[in-house]
């Protein structure tokens, strides 16, 4: 298909989708996120409807899709919008026409629409498409004349996501797979925000060639994270106590190639912090164990997978679910990604050190952790670590600070605010997270001894 | 600074040599970076520090001075480089600078145009997201900064990721030769909306463009121009609070003495740390944190939108 062709073009970011491929479909304007995989068989429901996925397949990244009556019933279709947009168009017209409409004339009674349920049904299976609906909706609406211009446009929008709802295809990165498991499962991903996220992997140094240690317990998300920003290069290694690796799920989500996908492996913390002369054969015979478990461990969760991130019961406004897909599809996909790192990238590791470390962790004892993995980073290693409470990472700072094993200690919070701009009507949003997280951040120096 | 030359990574049993770019940390808020010459010399309030001590020790390392004063040699990283840049204009912080990598779905392999350059700190993380294989385009129209930016790259080994051309991007527009090239694009301009179209016609479609805007009045103007062509358009402001740790003695000993009811938070601030003077076995050390006082209230507003796909 024209998979090959676009991702020629550009391996690392394509921009057409293909058979296979992971998209995140933002459903009216972000009221629903649908995280997919695309395939012949995958569907996705929108209101009691159920809709094949396959018109998708092969569409640019930000294409709008449409529920079209076709020959065969409901479909979406590709929908291209016009240059101008439909949004608001002449700011005059606010300004002057907005002064004289007011709300003092609504009442609501229920009475303003004079178009039955009935008689809108009646349209539909007369082959009417959304649009007219709701055109004649309008039409039919007593006090929409009434109404103020920003109040129309709220009206019309708001019928039209109910009649004539619109699909976006969208590219699943780490910032909209961030976004949408905080919007609505924010503790699989340990209420992980984006700008949390961003800075994680800006005071870790995440790039190209380096080898960066993660403990991650965050579903997954900081290791797709680092992995995109390694783009094939490198190293991102997954490090665990005990001796079951923490799931990964959500890098399935991430479209990493499989050069990419290869450069995701994982690590018992026994394995990395093993003295180089302990036997060989003992580091081999834990590490086939271990192997075992890791492969097992990723069957489960691909099976477990979809389940687990489908919303429960049919809730109104879900913003998460794996649409169906089908098991041959699966099977079919590419290079796994959380192979056991191999012995010698490990004994690079010890000779070397890390480049850098990340630590979201919400469930260990960091200090305890901490200790543990400092001394497998490369002196003047930057690392930074995430938590949701103040108090571990206050500790942990203490620590270090009294132990003099790192300097440019910090505790930062990041605080995120979104505005609505609009013509003479800008100001900070009504609602915003008021919590994105803390992070301890530093850099490892020689120790003294 | 960025291991595209995997030899030069951090580790082990790499060391400095003669001709590296270190930062010199005295404390986190007193840092130089310094370019490692055999026969030179770094003189500070500490005393004077020989290179020629530095070289073959790896970094991470804690030097001396004559006077035995120290310091400590880091490798320099771009949050280590905005600390210490020349500031030839305003720059970007890392809360901005980590956001717009981000949101504008920099990937290893994407084209970057950039306008201004200004100082080159949001310029110097650009280049470390697009690395290996991708590239920063950057923009000012000031030929002096242009050209200071230039050396800086040179000085911090990113020239090969970064192309720095003097041009009036509000007057002129990005080059033609960028044409539908561009994965993102970040404006800090002025009148940014003089240099929206242009940034339209540089961006392949879904691409993203940012604009950094001190003034609500430039946001605003900005979202008007941005309508026509872009979905998705956002605004954000982006701040850090920091926090500051001490260890304080909590004196329990009231507790007996007060009457029941009236609990009062007995925090000592202790002035000394390790001064671990046992006056009372009711009281214990206790690792607290709070908000440092002072904290930049306003950098910018970070203004996001996605071109829209009409093909």
């Amino acid at each position: 298909m024209s998979q090959n062709d676009s991702q020629s073009d550009s391996i690392q970011n394509p921009r057409v989708t293909w058979e296979g491929c992971s998209v995140l479909l933002d459903i009216n304007d972000g009221d629903r996120l649908v995280f997919a995989r695309l395939s012949a068989g995958s569907t996705l429901k929108i209101g009691n409807k159920t809709y094949s996925l396959q018109p998708l397949i092969g569409c640019p990244f930000g294409s709008l899709f449409q529920v079209e009556n076709g020959d065969q019933g409901h479909c979406l279709a590709r929908f291209v919008p016009t240059v101008e947009g439909n949004n608001i168009q002449e700011k005059g017209d606010f300004e002057s026409q907005d002064e004289i409409k007011d709300n003092r004339a609504l009442v609501d009674n229920n009475k303003a629409q004079s178009l039955t349920g009935e008689e809108i049904n009646a349209m539909r299976s007369q082959g009417a498409t959304g649009d007219e609906i709701v055109e004649a909706l309008i039409a039919n609406s007593a006090t929409f004349e009434k109404k103020t211009l920003f109040s129309q446009e709220k009206y019309r929008l708001k019928k039209q996501k109910k009649y004539a709802p619109k699909v976006l295809l969208r590219r699943p990165f780490a910032r909209s797979i961030c976004e949408a498991y905080f919007k609505k499962y924010p503790a699989r991903i340990g209420f992980l925000r984006v700008d949390a996220l961003s800075l994680l992997l800006s005071m870790a140094n995440v790039t190209a060639n380096s080898d960066v240690l993660v403990v991650d317990m965050v579903g997954g998300l900081l290791t797709g994270a680092v992995a995109e920003r390694l783009g094939g290069t490198g190293y991102v290694c997954s490090t665990y106590l005990g001796s079951t690796p923490y799931s990964i799920d959500i890098v399935r989500i991430f479209n990493l190639s499989n050069e990419i996908c290869k450069r995701i492996v994982r690590s018992s913390l026994a394995d990395l912090s093993l003295s180089q002369n302990g036997t060989s054969e003992q580091i081999h015979q834990q590490g086939d164990d271990i192997n075992m478990e890791c492969l097992s461990n990723n069957q489960m969760s691909s099976s477990v997978g979809t389940e687990e991130i489908t919303p429960t019961e049919n809730e109104r406004s879900d913003l998460i679910s794996e649409t169906t897909v089908s098991p041959v599809n699966k099977t079919g996909k590419s290079t796994k990604a959380g192979n056991k790192a191999s012995k010698q990238a490990i004994d690079l590791w010890k000779e070397n050190g890390f480049s850098s470390l990340i630590i979201a962790a919400p469930e260990l004892d960091l200090w305890s952790l901490l200790k543990d993995l400092l001394p497998l980073l490369a002196n003047s290693a930057p690392f930074a670590i995430y938590h949701q409470y103040l108090q571990p990472l206050a500790t942990c700072m203490h620590n270090l600070q009294l132990g003099k094993m790192a300097i440019g200690l910090q505790i930062s919070e990041p605080w995120l605010r979104e505005y609505q701009v609009l013509p003479s009507r800008t100001h900070p949003c009504m609602q915003m997270s008021a919590f994105g997280g803390y992070i301890l951040s530093g850099i490892k120096i020689c120790s003294s001894s | 600074m960025l291991p595209i030359d995997p030899t030069k990574k951090i580790s082990f049993t790499r060391h400095i040599c003669d001709g590296d770019l270190v930062i010199v940390y005295e404390r986190h808020d007193n840092m130089k970076a310094v370019k490692v010459c055999q026969g030179s010399v770094l003189q500070n309030r500490f005393g004077v520090f020989k290179h020629s001590d530095w070289i073959g020790k790896p970094f991470g390392s804690k030097v001396f001075s004559n006077k035995n004063g120290f310091v400590y040699l880091l490798a320099p990283t771009p949050e280590l480089w905005t600390l210490v840049l020349s500031h030839r204009t305003q720059i970007l912080y890392i809360a901005d600078i980590s956001f717009v990598i981000m949101y504008l779905e920099i990937v290893p392999g994407c084209m970057v145009l950039e306008s201004g350059t200004g100082s080159g700190s949001l310029t110097t993380s650009l280049a470390r997201a697009v690395a290996p294989t991708g590239h920063v385009y950057t923009f000012d129209f000031h030929e002096q900064r242009a050209a200071s930016a230039r050396e800086d790259f040179e000085k911090t080994g990113l020239s090969s990721l970064v192309t720095v051309g003097v041009r009036d991007i509000q007057g002129e527009g990005f080059p033609d030769e960028f044409s539908g090239l561009a994965d993102s694009v970040f404006l800090d301009l002025p009148q940014p909306w003089l240099a929206i179209p242009s940034a339209g016609k540089m961006l392949k479609p879904d691409g993203v463009l940012c604009s950094f805007s001190p003034c609500i009045e430039q946001v605003q103007r900005a979202c008007d121009s941005l309508r026509s062509n872009f979905t998705d358009i956002k605004t954000f402001e982006i701040l850090l609070r920091t926090y500051e740790v001490r260890e304080v003695k909590m004196d329990y000993s009231q507790g007996d003495e007060a009457k029941p009811g009236s609990i009062l938070p007995c925090k000592r601030p202790q002035r000394a740390i390790e001064g671990g003077n046992e006056q009372d076995k009711l009281s214990s050390q206790t690792v607290m944190a709070r908000p440092c006082s002072e904290a930049k209230g306003h950098t910018g507003y970070l203004t996001f939108a996605r071109l829209k796909c009409l093909s």
